[in-house]
This record gives structure tokens, sequence and C-alpha cells, in this order.
């Protein structure tokens, strides 16, 4: 495994292109793209105010800047370095900027959600979409990228509009069957759409593409609902993360529960065979395969929430399904430090990883059943059926990593500190020492 | 009295009142007040000090007589005989008859008198056993109407107690009434509210946006250096009903490609399903028929189950024969056939086991006489017979001890009455030894009987389970021919090969525990033997229900395996992210294998 030397960014902004060739990172006003490999700056571009967000579009020819207090985005283009484009959404201020998946249109969302502007480059047009709701996950775009779906509130019901994202035509208008919508997102398949309610209810309904009610789904009444929801890469199952710190997965056929995943505080040998990983920061090697495999039964560390408090830190907040849906890694947010990996075959807990600090961010590699997580620390986790490794980012001022990001072909990772980055470069052809774990 | 007012005025006269009393007893003789002239003379005497101790004298010897003689009449002796009224002379025989009569009646009333003296000493210490048995049942009584009452101040305290919960309990539902009531109206008022606002809010909007526009903001524009083509390289198209319902057809495309999609998963997986079942239906068949040649083919063959009646053969094979048809047909029709055909099948397969099972037994007790593992169960028996005696003779030997000693213990106590409720406490105790005595001996029986039931058993076990080998085997051979895409049967196979060795070492176990036995009889305890003799039977028990529920493991472990293969496909080609389809049609089939619910068949 080896490292990169640290570069500077800030807002934790640093993306690499679709194609995985290039590495967008802001500075402040700048934005500087490098190549991957080299790491050589290729291009520098200065914009108008320190950016606030910054985006690939999907060829990996532009790069949309956005300025929210000043109302402004930005595009800069690789292979014209002199092409320009300023978009200023003038008084009515901007809140959030994104590509369309065809990488020629902007969507802006400006302030109190009054409305999407739709920005095309090609043509200069500008369309509005009205009544978008503010909420979680208002707007999503199918894999394919060929639907919008879009959240929207109109005399206090919510309605869904898909439209197709070729030339925004509107194809379907609904309403839905919830009290407040928190947000949509489609299935991998692009033909079913998931809509959840608000944590007051728990109900997620299933919309088919045109629009039709396929099923709902309610698991309990009155205490907080949803907190967080996962599509299988597969579209098979659907993974639903609620308060009650349970993880619920429905089939893509009856759409009813196949199983739930409970996050005990006490682990029993009855949970099926797993080894706990206790990955201490002790030691200061630069590899420690195979840290602490304790055996069964064994305590969680809980922190005890706040009940009284608006958005209790308990229940699953986040979900992630491993490239080739074979693994589920959850998280519980009164078990911050621990990150739990579910085997979707078995349906069963597969491992237990629980770390010293709490869990900042984890993500699964694109290409591999392989789960990257950081807690804050100068080091890298690294989780795969076969065994855990935990690396030391080597680095004079104590790098931290608060988040991270694979490199599309899963090779490299990008770690982001506070102000700083580094890349991480596993070592796919020297599989003699310590990668070989992976292969097994 | 009237005499004796009479006589004292004469009494006065005379000088010695002695003999005026005499004389005047004399006198006055008429029988009718005689009685109560004597009564009066006693006294008299009796206050007359010892003179008159002498009763007769020289001179009233007559007197003496006919008195003597009336007393002895009154008593009913025969006074006639003593004196002649006339002559008033002793007559000396009679008199000592009646003296000697008189001296035994006296005899006989002091024994008596003495046997009613001790009567009385009796009844008067019993009386006080009884009263100090009353004291105590009186003090008794009283600590029982104090417990009583202190029982009863208890019991009200607990019902005070209740109700003040039960009236607790009544506010406190009451009050999670009105909080439901509460939060209930609170949420309609929210909502209303929020609602509200919410219209607001809307409204709100539409005024901002509407100045917005208004103003025509000037600031509101995009500044690009040159146009961009389109990404696909298009050029731009006119929005026009018809690219309307291209989108519309793109859509049902899309969606119909979906649903060939999952239905194409669903056939492939319905295809599997139905090889898996009809390769089930051969092996059920095979399993059910061809023993019927094996037997013809070695008639030497001393396995019973072999002799299988090959009633229903022909037309189980009709049915085989049209259920493969139907197979092929897969329509709503055929799918009644299919199960009703499977069905059928599944309960001749039950029926052939517990033929099987039967048989098997049947051979276990033909061989059990002359089996060589009935001589060891005999040895058991007659150690148990004499652990049995020398239990006995230690509990005798326990008892008399027992007695002895409550005897020394008796003994200290004087008391008559503790040592008769010793006697008591004794009495009991033997009844309550002798009722455990009982419990005990059934206790033993049973445990006699469900250790005899156990080696039948595991003899039993050993027999079927060599029977089940044999027949695996073939099956397994069979299977192996057939190249089923039950790979890992074989596996399954090996795991019980395992637990047949377990089984086989079953024999050794049990002589290994007989010597414990004998070790263990010299310390005289009978629960650990028992108890020991219990747990050297129990892994047959497990043993026996391992082999009984062989059919269950074996269904699962087919199922674990068909679960494994397609996982890896999955990963392999899931990695290359196109290859989505396969990846849909291959899962699928793995979701409806764990939930049988959702195969749709």
């Amino acid at each position: 495994m080896n490292f990169s030397e640290i570069f500077k960014q800030s807002n934790q902004l640093c993306r690499i292109s679709p194609d995985g060739r290039y590495l967008a990172t802001c500075v402040q006003y700048r934005l500087v793209v490098r190549d991957v490999n080299s790491l050589q700056i290729l291009h520098l571009y200065t914009c108008l105010d320190q950016i606030v967000h910054m985006e690939w579009s999907s060829d990996s020819l532009f790069i949309l800047c956005a300025m929210y207090k000043r109302g402004l985005v930005q595009v800069w283009s690789l292979e014209q370095p002199d092409w320009h484009c300023k978009i200023d959404e003038g008084s009515i201020g901007l809140v959030s900027s994104r590509w369309s998946p065809d990488g020629r249109h902007i969507l802006n969302t400006t302030e109190f959600h009054l409305r999407v502007t739709v920005w095309s480059l090609c043509t200069k047009a500008v369309s509005y979409i009205k009544y978008p709701k503010a909420c979680q996950k208002g707007i999503d775009f199918s894999r394919d990228g060929s639907y919008m779906a879009l959240a929207e509130r109109r005399d206090c019901k919510d309605y869904v509009s898909v439209f197709v994202c070729e030339d925004w035509h509107l194809l379907r208008h609904f309403e839905t069957e919830t009290q407040d919508l928190a947000g949509l997102e489609w299935s991998p398949n692009g033909c079913v759409l998931a809509v959840w309610d608000s944590c007051l209810e728990y109900k997620v309904l299933l919309y088919s593409l045109d629009g039709r009610l396929l099923s709902s789904f309610s698991a309990y009444e009155w205490s907080l609902g949803i907190k967080s929801l996962a599509w299988s890469p597969s579209s098979q199952f659907l993974a639903i993360g609620s308060f009650d710190e349970k993880v619920r997965i429905l089939n893509h056929i009856t759409w009813k529960k196949i199983t739930e995943f409970e996050h005990p505080a006490t682990i029993y040998p009855a949970l099926a065979g797993l080894g706990l990983m206790c990955v201490s920061t002790g030691p200061l090697t630069l590899y420690q395969t195979h840290n602490e495999i304790s055996q069964p039964p064994f305590q969680i560390p809980v922190v005890k929430p706040d009940l009284d408090r608006a958005n209790p830190k308990v229940g699953v907040s986040s979900l992630a399904f491993s490239a080739d849906g074979r693994y589920l890694a959850t998280k519980n947010d009164n078990m911050a430090s621990v990150v739990w990996v579910w085997n979707m075959q078995k349906m069963s807990l597969e491992a237990v990883l629980e770390q010293t600090a709490a869990v900042r961010c984890f993500q699964w590699d694109p290409r591999r059943p392989r789960l990257a997580l950081c807690t804050g620390t100068p080091r890298l986790y690294l989780w795969s059926p076969a065994g855990s490794v935990s690396v030391q980012v080597p680095s004079e001022g104590g790098f931290q990593v608060h988040a991270l990001s694979w490199h599309s072909n899963g090779d490299s990772l990008v770690l982001i500190g506070k102000e700083h980055l580094c890349l991480c470069y596993m070592d796919t052809e020297d599989k003699s020492t310590d990668s070989n774990i992976w292969t097994k | 009295m009237g005499d004796w007012s009479m006589t004292s005025p004469l009494g006065v006269s005379m000088e010695n009142s002695e003999i005026s009393s005499i004389s005047r007893v004399t006198l006055s003789s008429s029988r009718q007040n005689h009685d109560s002239l004597y009564s009066s003379s006693l006294p008299l005497s009796k206050s007359s000090h010892n003179v008159l101790s002498a009763f007769c004298i020289e001179e009233n010897v007559p007197q003496c007589i006919l008195y003597i003689n009336q007393e002895l009449s009154s008593l009913g002796l025969a006074s006639m005989c003593i004196a002649t009224p006339v002559e008033a002379t002793l007559n000396s025989v009679p008199a000592l008859n009646a003296m000697y009569e008189l001296l035994q009646a006296q005899r006989r009333s002091q024994r008596s008198l003495e046997a009613l003296e001790q009567d009385l000493l009796r009844t008067s210490s019993t009386l006080e056993h009884l009263q100090t048995g009353n004291y105590r049942l009186k003090d008794q009584l009283e600590l029982l109407k104090r417990e009583k009452s202190g029982l009863h101040e208890k019991e009200r305290q607990l019902q005070l107690k209740i109700e003040t919960l039960q009236s607790c309990l009544k506010s406190e539902k009451e009050e999670i009434q009105k909080l439901q009531n509460i939060i209930a109206g609170r949420a309609s008022q929210y909502s209303h509210d929020a609602k509200r606002k919410e219209r607001e809010c809307v409204k709100l909007k539409e005024r901002l946006g509407q100045l917005l526009i208004d103003k025509r903001d000037k600031k509101l524009a995009i500044d690009v250096l040159n146009y961009l083509g389109r990404s696909d390289g298009k050029r731009i198209q006119w929005k026009t009903g018809k690219a309307g319902t291209s989108h519309e057809g793109d859509m049902y495309k899309s969606l119909l490609n979906d649903y060939e999609a999952r239905q194409q998963s669903l056939m492939v997986e319905n295809s599997e399903l139905k090889k898996v079942l009809q390769q089930m239906k051969r092996d059920m068949m095979y399993i059910l028929s061809p023993h019927k040649p094996c037997a013809k083919a070695s008639p030497g063959d001393d396995s019973p189950e072999r002799g299988f009646p090959p009633a229903g053969l022909e037309g189980q094979d009709e049915v085989g024969e049209c259920s493969r048809e139907n197979l092929d047909q897969s329509c709503e029709k055929a799918r009644e056939q299919l199960t009703y055909s499977i069905r059928l099948q599944w309960r001749r397969l039950k029926n052939h086991m517990e033929k099987l099972d039967s048989q098997v037994s049947l051979a276990q007790t033909q061989q059990q006489s002359g089996s060589e593992e009935a001589v060891p169960r005999e040895v058991h028996e007659e150690e148990m017979q004499r652990m049995r005696l020398e239990v006995q003779q230690g509990k005798d030997f326990i008892h008399t001890q027992q007695q002895l000693l409550q005897k020394q213990l008796n003994s200290s106590f004087d008391d008559e009455t503790a040592a008769l409720l010793n006697d008591c406490y004794t009495l009991e105790e033997k009844e309550r030894l002798k009722e455990e005595w009982r419990l005990f001996e059934e206790q033993k029986g049973n445990f006699e009987r469900e250790r005899k039931n156990f080696t039948e058993a595991a003899i039993r076990l050993g027999h079927e389970k060599k029977t089940f080998e044999e027949d695996r085997a073939a099956w397994l051979k069979n299977q192996f021919l057939n190249l089923t895409p039950f790979v890992d049967r074989k596996k399954y196979s090996l795991s019980d090969s395992q637990s047949a060795l377990s089984i086989r070492s079953e024999p050794e176990l049990q002589q290994s525990y007989t010597p414990a036995k004998l070790t263990k009889s010299s310390t005289y305890n009978e629960f650990s033997t028992t108890y020991s003799s219990i747990s050297d039977g129990l892994p047959s028990t497990t043993e026996l229900y391992r082999t009984l529920h062989l059919i269950q493991p074996e269904t699962r472990h087919s199922k674990r395996g068909s679960w494994q293969e397609p996982s890896s496909p999955i990963r392999a080609e899931n990695l290359f992210g196109k290859s989505k389809c396969s990846v849909r049609c291959r899962d699928p089939c793995i979701l409806s294998l764990d939930k049988d619910g959702d195969s749709p068949i």
C-alpha cells in the first residue's frame, strides 16, 4: 500500500472524474485538476469566490463550481481551458446545484425551494420547475440517466413528477400517499421508485415508473420511523434503516419483508459465525493485519441517546451494499464506533468492526467486496471477507482522515482530511505480500 | 330427739351417764326408731371417749347379742342362728360363721377399697395429664389465635394496599387516557397549524416568485462562451407531441424489458426447480421400486427390507410417467396432478419408511434372545439385584440405628407422657419412612424400566443403522451414477458416516459403565448409580433422534448447496457492472429457495 504526498484542499472538495483519469480539488477560489496517476497539475481555474460545491459532469469534460452565497455557478471545460460559463441566479438565491445526467444541463435549486431552474448549456435555454419540496432527498436521477424524479408539494399534498431527462418532458405526475415525503430513490434498474415518509411515520411506498403504486410497507406506528434507505445493486433488495435500530430487507417480488437485522449491544454466538475486529490504534506499525478477533459473546459500547432532543442519535443512519450485492454495511448511531457487515446470502451477521473512535465515513470498493472506513484518526481501516487491515497514514503533521472515496477502478482511494488530502494506492500487482488477503 | 330430751333428765339423775345411756337403749328397744337411736348414740359414744369402746360387757350380753343379731339380719347374714330371740344366748357356731363371713367381707371391702384408691390415683394422674394437655392446647390455641389475628391484620393491610394500588392504577389509566386525548388534540392542532403555515408559506413563495419575475431580474443570466453540442452528438429537437408519445413508448419499453427480464429469471428458476423436482421424483421412485429386482437377483441377502411387497409399483410407474409428461406441459391442470402425484409418492415413501422401521424392530426382537448384547444385560440385572439387596440391608441398618437412638433419647425423659409421645413420634417416623421407601421402590422400578428401554432402543438403533447404511450406500451409488445436481449430498453422507461411527462406539460405552457401577455399589449410594446409568444411556437417545430426523438435515444440506452454487457467478459477473441481467436472473432463485412461500411454482 502506497501513499501519495499530501495536498491542500478546502471544504473537503476533492472528486475523481467519472472516467477515473483526473482528480479535481478546490483550494479556496481555485480549482485544481490533476492527473490521477502522476498527480501533476493539468489545469488550474480561478473562480469568483470561495467554492462551496464542485461536481464533475458525467462525461468528465466539465466541472461545475457553485458559490451559493453569491448565487453563482461557474462551469469549466477540460478540453477547452478558455471556455467559460457563468450562471447567475440573481437575487432569488441558490442552495443547491447539480448536473443533469447528460452533462449538458445544470439544475439549480433556489432559496426557499421556490423553484428548480434548468439551464441548458447547449441552447442557453432556461426552464423552471415549480413547487419542489424541501426535503432530505427531493431529486433523484435514474441510474441510466434517462429519468428524473422530483418531489413536489402543492396544497399540502405530496406529489412526484417524473421527467424525461432528454428534453425535460413531464412523463408522469402523481400524488403520493405520504404525510410528509422525506425522500425518493430510483431502483438501480430504473423501474421502481421508492418513496419514504418523514421520520414521524414509518412508511415506504414503491411506485412503478408509470406511476402505479406497487406496494407500501410500514413496520410499525407511532415511534420515529425511517432514517435511511438503500437499494441493492441488483435491485432485488431494499434495505430500510430506522430509528428502532433495525434494518429491514424487502424483496422485489412481493415487496414484503424478508428479514430484519437487529443491532444488539451484546452479541451471542447464536448470531452465526463471525469474528469481531477490535482495531486498536496502539502500535505505530504500518500494517496491522488481523487485528484482534474476539469470539462472541461480547459487548459493544453503547451511547445512550438523548431522546428528548430532536433527531436523537439512535437508529441506523447509513446503509451501503457492496458492489456485488453480497454484503451490507450498516452503522447504528448510538453505537457510533461500530460498523456492522451483514451477509446478504445467508441473511446473517458477517462481522462487527469495532473501532476505538466513532466511525466518520465508510465506503465499499466499487469493484470488490472491500470496505474502507475512517474514524477521524490518522488511520485507514479496510475490511474484506478474508480479513482486515488498519494502516497508518504516513505524515508529519498528523493527517486525520475525515472522509474517503474510492477510485472507480478500486485501485486507489482518496483520503480527505480537514484541509488536506492524499491518495492511497492499493498494490494490486504485488500479490506476494500483504494484499494476498484480498484474493483469498 | 324427743327421746333424747326425755332421757336427758333421767341421765342427770343417774350417777353414771354411760350406763344410763345404755339402759335407755335397752328401754327403748322399739325397732322403729332404732336407726335414729343408733345414729344418735354414735356421736354420743364418740364424745364419751374410750369407755364405750368395749361394746359388750357382762351386763348387756343379751342386748348385745340381740343387737348383733339384728345387725346381722339387717346385713343379710344368717342372724337367726346366733341367738334365739327369746333366750338371747350366744350360739357359738353360727356366730363364728358370721364372724368369719364378716371378716371375709371386711377383707373384700378392704381390697376393693384399695383398688378404688388406686383407681382414684390413676384417674387423678390422667386428669392431671389431661389438664396439662389441655393447658398446652389452650396455649397453642391462644398462639394460633394470635397468629390468626396477625395474619388477618396483614391480610387487611394487603387488601388496603391492593385497594390503594388499584385506585392508583385507575387514576393512572385515567391520566393516560387524558394524555392520549391531549396528544391527539395536539397532533390535530399541530397538523392544522402546519397546514395553515404551509399555505401561507406557499402564498409567500408565490408572491416572491411573482415579484422576482416582475422585477425582471437583470442579474439572472447565463454567460456562455459558445454553445456546446449534446453529449450524444445529436441536434436539439423541438418539443412536439410526437416526442411525448415516443417517451411514453420508451417508458413502457423499459418497463416491459424489466418485466421480461424478471419473467425470464422466474422461468429459469422454475425450470431449475422442475429439474430438481424431477430428480427427486426419480430418486424417490428408485428408492421405492428397484428393490424388487435386487431381491430377485440376490435371494441370499438376508436383509428383511428387501422383501418389500411390490404391490403398487406398476401404478406408481404409471403415475411417474404421466407426471413427467405433465412437467413438460407446465399448465394449471398439470400442476394439480403434479402435486397430487408428489403427495401420493411421498405418502408411499413414508409408508415404506415406516414399514422398514417396523421390520427392523421385528428383526431386533427376534435377534434379541440369541444376541451377544443380551449377556451384559443379564450381568447388569444380577448386579442390580445384588445392589438392591445391599441397599436394603443398609437401609435396615440405618433404620435400626435410628430406632435405637430414638429409644436412648426417649429414656432421658422421665415423664411417662413424654415416652408416650415419643412412641407416637417413632411410629409416625416409621410410617413416613415406609412411605418414602415405597416411593423409592417405585422410582427404582421406573429407572429400571427406563434403562431397559434405552438398551433396547440402542440395540434396535444399531440394526436400523446398519440397514440404513446399506440403503443409503445403494442410493448414493445410484445418485453418483446419475450425476445429480445435488453434488453436495456427498458431503452430507460423509458427515452422516461420522455419526454412524459414533453410534457404533456405543456398546463400548455400555461396557465401560458396568465396572464404574461396580465400584460405586460399595458406597451404598443408590441415586448416583441410577443417574450414572441414565447419563450413560443419554447419548444413545440423541443418536436415536438424530437418526430419526435423518431426512430433515439432508434437505437442508441440499438447500445450502444450491445456495452456494449460484452465488459464485454473481461475484464473477457483477464485477463488470454491465451484466445486470444475469445477476437478476440468478439472484431470485436464491431468494425463492430461501423463502419457500415466495417461490412461484
